[in-house]
């Protein structure tokens, strides 16, 4: 039965850091860039939430709209102001700016919510599902968090798939120039990119900080790089890896942490991460792209 | 100059077919491909690929776009290991070398899209060339004792040497990257040169170059075999400069021989002209 | 031979400036002309000039990006102040056990870095920086588990545990207290060492970039394809230059390291090594003058902001920004390339772009 409860906790941090990485690998995938940024999104979306549904007692599913709103705006401005103007630029000064945007955001948010620690308390109440004679007691927080896991992965397939835009993102991905003379508007393609990223994250900080009540300015950090780790491993750039890579990370850490050793959790899930890059050095699902000679 | 150490001879059984053409029999082959061949997934891009090189023979490989004769290179110099064949080089095999392996062993290349170390001068380029002739090692270098001082001051005077050919000494401490063209082109054929080859692979030499460059070209390709004594293989789309310089010509085409000889039984080869021209209409 | 006397004449000026600051800043010091927060950064900002150095190695001229750093600074940090603790009465002057502690520092870093190359230069991109990243994390992991005593029957080393499992005797110490680092260090850094240090890393980084190693690695960097086509070895100057770089770095954490009464490997994460990659990146990559420029007054900045305490830190996110994108932009760089008049690029220094 810990086997158990174990695997569904691993499941439910797993697709916490599977919806991140969603966003991670499909901005990745469409400007090849690592927005370190999108820890701090997540941030500022718990933050929002908190706000809205704790101390201006809107209802929870409210606070989540309007997190998911504001971090659409949040994301949105930050790729026209900061990576907008460097889309032609070395991939390091991009990196290099992704992270002044990630000191930004957590100095702003500590100025204007100071760094003291506040107690998030989950949107869907602390209750739990009883199994097994009450042997076995999952979390509704985790089961909340599975099934939006799996309604955002479903969605987003349909979405790049079937869609008109989806294929259009698709489109940049592979070939920007050869997008934009196919009468696609690159940049409207790249927001929207960043508006799904950065909704995606804010349900991913409200799921967070549900299940692990403390909010931070830093609270986005450590998360954002497991990630960002998560979407490496699935094969960054690709829908269904970063999925598989989040929920595996998730289940190499709460397994870790449950029969090998709290204090090497991390290095743990990294260390699988190295292994599994040597055995396949563009991830589980990544493309392997040759360079021709 | 140190001489790579050789791994140890692998005599092969099979005997080399007489592929080089009539007139130079004479020459020991320089390379040898004994039924090469390569297959990327299901697709075969190259198959029983067979030729001959003489030591000091101008050679050259044509075919139409996609024939696999920038493949062919890849295979001679191990970018891609071949599925199938043998390579000889110098009459040892080349099984289980890599690039640098069988730079060391002898051939060096120029690549279609020009490769130079394009932040570096023109002088370091021709220099990385003889990296490994240049004999002085890490702590030399960072201690700058004598035989760094020694190392250097050849690699310089024989960087300068060899840039003469092309009349490019000037232009040796400008930016690689910065320079034309047509001397991009050269400055790759010069750092394949310092690698000290026994055969130079010419990747469209001539292309993006006007027609009296290609004739500088030419002059200089054929200079080039005469003062090194060298084999020198090129892929060229310009007849002229392919007609005009080559000993033994071999056609490619989807990936196999449609012909060899020289460069007048090229000419008047009806297959070679059907794989350039299409076929003649029946009737 | 004129470009020869050229890039002689570029790391003069880099000697010299380094020499010329010390002398600048000795005589302020003793004149007393220095804050004292001021003072008490002279040997971290030292020990960031060497890490920026380093970095540059790697991320300017081999041009692989790595994101963990600092986890080299760890080790040599630890192994170093363990190497000082334990020698301290065998070597009573403190100089010269200094400068031991920080060779062992830049060993230990060194053997990392060899033993973390192997697997990640195996790798390309942006999967070769995340590796890097995951590796300084384990650093970090590790030595928050280890516990390192020393007692009259020699070093004693516990994983996992807590420092009771030492079995420490009598006259026993616990040098490395797990999660609680390292705590009363004899600081016996200086800024004289400091100054030596980053004149040793000039030496070994510029004479290594002139030389036919340097301009092997600097040809991977560029075309690693056309470098192989002419018989450079990849893995071999690849690790000759990442080793290089980690040996350097852990030289720097020795130094850092022994400016403090504590030390904890928290202190060298993520954070850190983004630190010095922001450094290398606003110094210019392969540029070494630019980068000890860069860490010296990027720590210095922020050290004289401290009474506007709550902004700094959002001023220097938004300068950041800001700085990337003008000097990146091809819009605007073409504008201050108007105002300037052609700016030449050197030969060697200019990167064409990031990994």
């Amino acid at each position: 039965m810990t086997f158990l409860s174990y695997l569904i906790s691993g499941i439910s941090l797993g697709s916490v850091y599977a919806i991140i990485a969603l966003g991670y690998t499909m901005v990745y995938g469409i400007s090849k860039m690592l927005n370190f940024a999108h820890g701090d999104v997540i941030m500022v979306g718990a933050y929002v939430c908190f706000f809205a549904t704790f101390r201006w007692n809107l209802p929870p599913v409210a606070g989540v709209l309007l997190a998911m709103v504001l971090c659409t705006i949040l994301g949105v401005v930050i790729e026209r102001l900061a990576y907008k103007p460097l889309r032609s630029a070395a991939s390091l000064a991009v990196l290099i700016t992704a992270i002044g945007v990630s000191y930004f955001l957590q100095n702003a948010a500590q100025l204007l919510w100071t760094s003291n620690p506040k107690v998030f308390t989950s949107v869907v109440g602390n209750g739990s599902v009883k199994l097994f004679g009450g042997q076995l007691s999952i979390s509704v927080i985790a089961i909340v968090t599975i099934a939006a896991c799996i309604i955002i992965m479903i969605a987003l397939t349909w979405f790049t798939g079937m869609t008109k835009m989806g294929k259009a993102m698709r489109a940049c991905s592979e070939d920007k120039g050869a997008a934009q003379l196919m009468g696609i508007s690159v940049n409207f393609t790249i927001s929207v990119t960043f508006a799904i990223g950065s909704a995606l994250a804010a349900i991913a900080g409200v799921l967070l900080c549900s299940a692990y009540p403390t909010l931070m300015p830093t609270t986005g950090s450590m998360p954002g790089i497991k990630a960002f780790t998560a979407a490496v491993f699935g094969g960054i750039g690709s829908i269904p890896g970063a999925m598989i890579g989040g929920i595996l990370l998730g289940l190499i850490e709460i397994f870790g942490k449950a029969y090998i050793s709290t204090q090497l959790s991390d290095a743990i899930v990294f260390a699988v991460l190295i292994i599994v890059l040597l055995v396949k050095p563009t991830g589980l699902l990544g493309k392997q792209v040759h360079e021709k000679v | 100059m140190g001489r790579y150490k050789r791994p140890e001879i692998k005599l092969v059984p099979v005997p080399s077919p007489n592929i080089i053409p009539e007139r130079d029999v004479d020459k020991f082959p320089v390379l040898e491909a004994l039924n090469l061949g390569i297959d990327f997934g299901g697709l075969t891009a190259v198959e029983e690929f067979n030729m001959a090189i003489g030591c000091t023979e101008i050679a050259g490989l044509i075919g139409p776009n996609g024939a696999g004769k920038t493949t062919v290179f890849n295979l001679l110099t191990k970018v891609y290991q071949p599925t199938r064949g043998t390579i000889l080089l110098n009459g040892h095999d080349t099984y289980n070398m890599n690039t640098v392996q069988v730079n060391k062993a002898g051939i060096a290349r120029t690549f279609q899209n020009i490769r130079l170390f394009s932040n570096l001068s023109v002088e370091d380029n021709v220099k990385l060339g003889m990296h490994n002739h240049i004999k002085y090692g890490m702590w030399s270098g960072i201690l700058r004792l004598p035989a760094y001082r020694k190392g250097e001051k050849q690699a310089h005077e024989r960087a300068l040497e060899l840039l003469s050919i092309f009349d490019m000494q000037d232009l040796a401490s400008q930016r690689a990257g910065s320079l034309p063209y047509g001397a991009q082109r050269k400055l790759e054929i010069v750092r394949a040169l310092a690698s000290g080859p026994s055969l130079l692979l010419l990747d469209e030499p001539a292309a993006g170059m006007n027609p009296s460059e290609t004739d500088e070209l030419m002059e200089n390709i054929v200079k080039v075999r005469d003062a090194f004594k060298i084999a020198i293989m090129l892929i060229e789309h310009d007849m002229n400069l392919v007609m005009g310089i080559c000993e033994g010509i071999c056609v490619l085409n989807f990936g196999k021989i449609i012909a060899k000889g020289t460069p007048s039984q090229i000419q008047n080869n009806p297959e070679v002209i059907e794989a350039y021209l299409g076929k003649k209409k029946e009737n | 031979m004129k470009r020869i006397s050229k890039t002689a004449h570029s790391n003069l000026y880099t000697y010299g400036f380094v020499i010329i600051a010390y002398a600048v800043l000795m005589l302020i010091t003793a004149t007393g002309g220095i804050s004292s927060s001021l003072k008490g950064q002279l040997v971290p900002i030292c020990a960031y000039v060497v890490m920026a150095v380093s970095l540059n190695l790697t991320v300017g001229v081999l041009g692989e990006l790595s994101l963990g750093h600092a986890g080299f600074m760890s080790v040599g940090a630890f192994t170093g102040v363990v190497a000082c603790i334990s020698l301290e009465a065998l070597i009573p002057l403190a100089p010269l056990r200094m400068a031991i502690s920080m060779v062992i520092g830049a060993l230990c870093a060194g053997m990392a870095g060899a033993l973390i190359g192997i697997p990640v230069l195996r790798l390309r991109g942006d999967y070769l920086a995340i590796v890097t990243l995951a590796f300084g994390e384990i650093i970090k992991n590790i030595i928050n588990c280890l516990y390192v005593g020393t007692d009259s029957r020699g070093l004693h080393i516990s994983f996992l545990t807590n420092s009771d499992a030492l079995n420490l005797g009598e006259d026993g110490r616990v040098i490395i207290d797990g999660p609680m680092g390292i705590s009363g260090i004899t600081k016996i850094s200086t800024f004289t060492t400091g100054i030596i240090l980053i004149l040793v890393t000039l030496f070994i980084v510029l004479n290594l970039v002139n030389s036919r190693s340097g301009r092997a690695i600097m040809a991977l960097r560029d075309n690693r394809i056309a470098a192989e086509s002419v018989g450079i070895p990849v893995t071999k100057y690849k690790m000759m230059a990442f080793v290089i770089s980690a040996a350097l770095a852990g030289a720097a954490g020795t130094l850092y390291a022994m400016n403090y009464s504590t030390i904890i490997a928290t202190k060298f994460n993520f954070n850190t090594s983004i630190l010095i990659l922001v450094f290398v990146v606003l110094g210019g990559l392969g540029n070494v003058l630019g980068s000890i420029i860069a860490a010296a007054v990027l720590t210095v900045i922020p050290e004289l902001l401290r009474e506007f305490d709550d902004y700094r830190m959002l001023v220097y996110a938004i300068v950041l920004i800001l700085v990337m994108i003008a000097t990146n932009n091809a819009v605007f760089k073409s504008m201050l390339r108007r105002v300037l008049g052609k700016i030449r690029p050197s030969i060697t220094k200019d990167v064409k772009e990031g990994p």
